[in-house]
């Protein structure tokens, strides 16, 4: 699980995040959407860590990540896979290589029981025969792909995306929509995905939060959301036309 | 003024998380072995040539510019020495590191940054900084002494083919020069010169791509600012150093 605690965030001036508080479970998809510039990014950055929230909290499980000590945090780090917006593998190392690297970094297998972790784990998101390739041989739906075994590789506890579907045909994106939402069942994970994708909303939103002007808007279900009455949240719902026709379906 | 004693501030706090304990030295030395051939091996080619020509040039403009018959003629060998030992084959090679060296890491460190590779191993609970700085800074530390070595002794082989092909002097004053009044002192000198310039370039260029923020045109800012920044601390600390060994 991971809670969110009245958290907000400044940048100089400027209010990014006001007062959110949430809560995400454990084996199911949680997605945080909002439209671009909503502070949804900052926010998941803020989970994870790579910003300091200004106010508030985030607690992971039973630890208050935001205000543990450095050897805290980086215990909670080895338990958090993180797919990025683009991917962020390693330009000069190979598929294989980007992937082995926590598995070289953390534990103390055998090159056998790395080497089998590995094509494991590339076998679980559809990418075969492909270990020697480097990330620009890869075409974007690769990369996210391979970028989601990497993390995967040490069986993480929480699993972060930033924009998983940014870049990807619509098609891809319902490939890596479903490798998300399969491998937060078969791991138990923690899932939670940043998007502003509403066929990602109704394909994997058990939970839905809703960003708005940096202020949390309206939490829910992705089968409560045709159903809200919020403003912002329909602005942003049925400026999809495929979401207009879901609610109102033409005779 | 605030902003240069904010990143002469931040530059420290990056060196402090930089020399933190390895989480795991195998991979460490790994990459310390890689970046002896990134940093080292192949800045040995420009190296050589650089100082082949520096030491053919030290000993033409010295034959030149000294034509008082009462003056020995060994002593133009004496000056390509001592010029190559004292200052060119440290100084000038580190100016000439800096771009080639300096501007390479300040851009990998900058792309890694702005892609989100830095950010990844920070979630992974790699620490960053000591995993991919450290390794450069031992590199350059370890490699540069010899690329200097090297250097002088390139130098002066090109001293000697200058005069062998002009005949500004004979090749045998030539080697009584660079064997008159050897000082070893000098090579000391030469050495922790190099040193100190070593850990200059890579900090100061490791400091300018790691804090990039922004874009492509960022990165390629950062990289001009570790190649400017980077040889005016050379030439600073020149002086400093200078005047504390050799007065």
């Amino acid at each position: 699980m991971i809670e969110v605690v009245h958290l907000s965030k400044n940048f100089k001036n400027q209010l990014v995040l006001e007062d959110v508080s949430c809560r995400f479970e454990r084996g199911q998809t949680n997605l945080i959407i909002g439209q671009s510039g909503s502070g949804k990014t900052v926010l998941l950055k803020c989970i994870v860590g790579l910003l300091t929230p200004t106010e508030g909290d985030v607690v992971y499980d039973d630890t208050i990540f935001t205000r543990a000590n450095f050897q805290e945090k980086k215990k909670i780090r080895r338990q958090i896979g993180m797919l990025f917006q683009g991917g962020a593998l390693f330009d000069s190392s190979t598929v294989e290589e980007n992937v082995r690297y926590p598995l070289d970094m953390f534990t103390e297998m055998t090159e056998e029981e790395k080497k089998e972790r590995v094509n494991y784990c590339l076998k679980r998101v559809n990418i075969v025969n492909s270990n020697h390739l480097f990330p620009s041989e890869l075409s974007g739906g690769m990369k996210k792909r391979v970028a989601i075994a990497r993390a995967i590789v040490l069986n993480p506890k929480y699993l972060l995306c930033d924009e998983p579907n940014s870049g990807l045909d619509p098609q891809t994106a319902i490939v890596i929509d479903n490798l998300i939402k399969e491998i937060t069942e078969e791991f138990n994970t923690t899932t939670i995905v940043n998007t502003h994708d509403m066929n990602s909303v109704m394909g994997i939103g058990k939970k839905v939060v809703f960003i708005f002007n940096g202020r949390k808007e309206w939490e829910g279900s992705n089968k409560d959301i045709f159903q809200s009455d919020n403003q912002a949240l329909n602005q942003f719902v049925f400026a999809n036309r495929l979401a207009r026709e879901f609610k109102t379906p033409e005779k | 003024m605030f902003r240069l004693l904010s990143h002469i501030g931040n530059y420290f706090i990056l060196l402090g998380r930089t020399f933190a304990p390895p989480e795991k030295r195998r991979i460490y030395y790994r990459q310390f072995i890689r970046e002896l051939n990134n940093i080292g091996i192949n800045s040995l080619g420009i190296v050589v040539i650089i100082s082949a020509f520096m030491g053919a040039v030290i000993t033409l403009q010295t034959a030149y510019n000294t034509e008082n018959p009462f003056l020995p003629k060994y002593l133009i060998g004496l000056g390509c020495r001592d010029s190559l030992i004292l200052e060119f084959s440290s100084t000038m090679v580190a100016l000439i590191l800096a771009g080639k060296v300096g501007s390479n890491i300040a851009s990998e460190l900058g792309t890694m940054r702005v892609t989100e590779q830095i950010d990844a191993l920070e979630i992974m609970g790699v620490n960053s900084a000591s995993y991919l700085i450290m390794p450069k800074i031992l590199a350059a530390v370890v490699f540069n002494p010899f690329l200097t070595i090297i250097s002088i002794i390139i130098g002066i082989i090109g001293g000697y083919l200058a005069v062998i092909f002009t005949h500004v002097i004979s090749p045998a004053d030539f080697i009584v020069g660079i064997q008159y009044a050897f000082i070893p002192y000098y090579i000391v000198y030469a050495l922790v010169k190099t040193i100190v310039f070593a850990f200059l370039i890579t900090t100061i260029s490791a400091y300018q791509g790691y804090t990039v923020k922004g874009g492509a045109l960022e990165v390629g800012v950062a990289s001009t600012r570790a190649v400017v920044f980077s040889s005016i601390n050379i030439l600073l600390f020149n002086v400093i150093l200078t005047q504390l060994m050799l007065s």
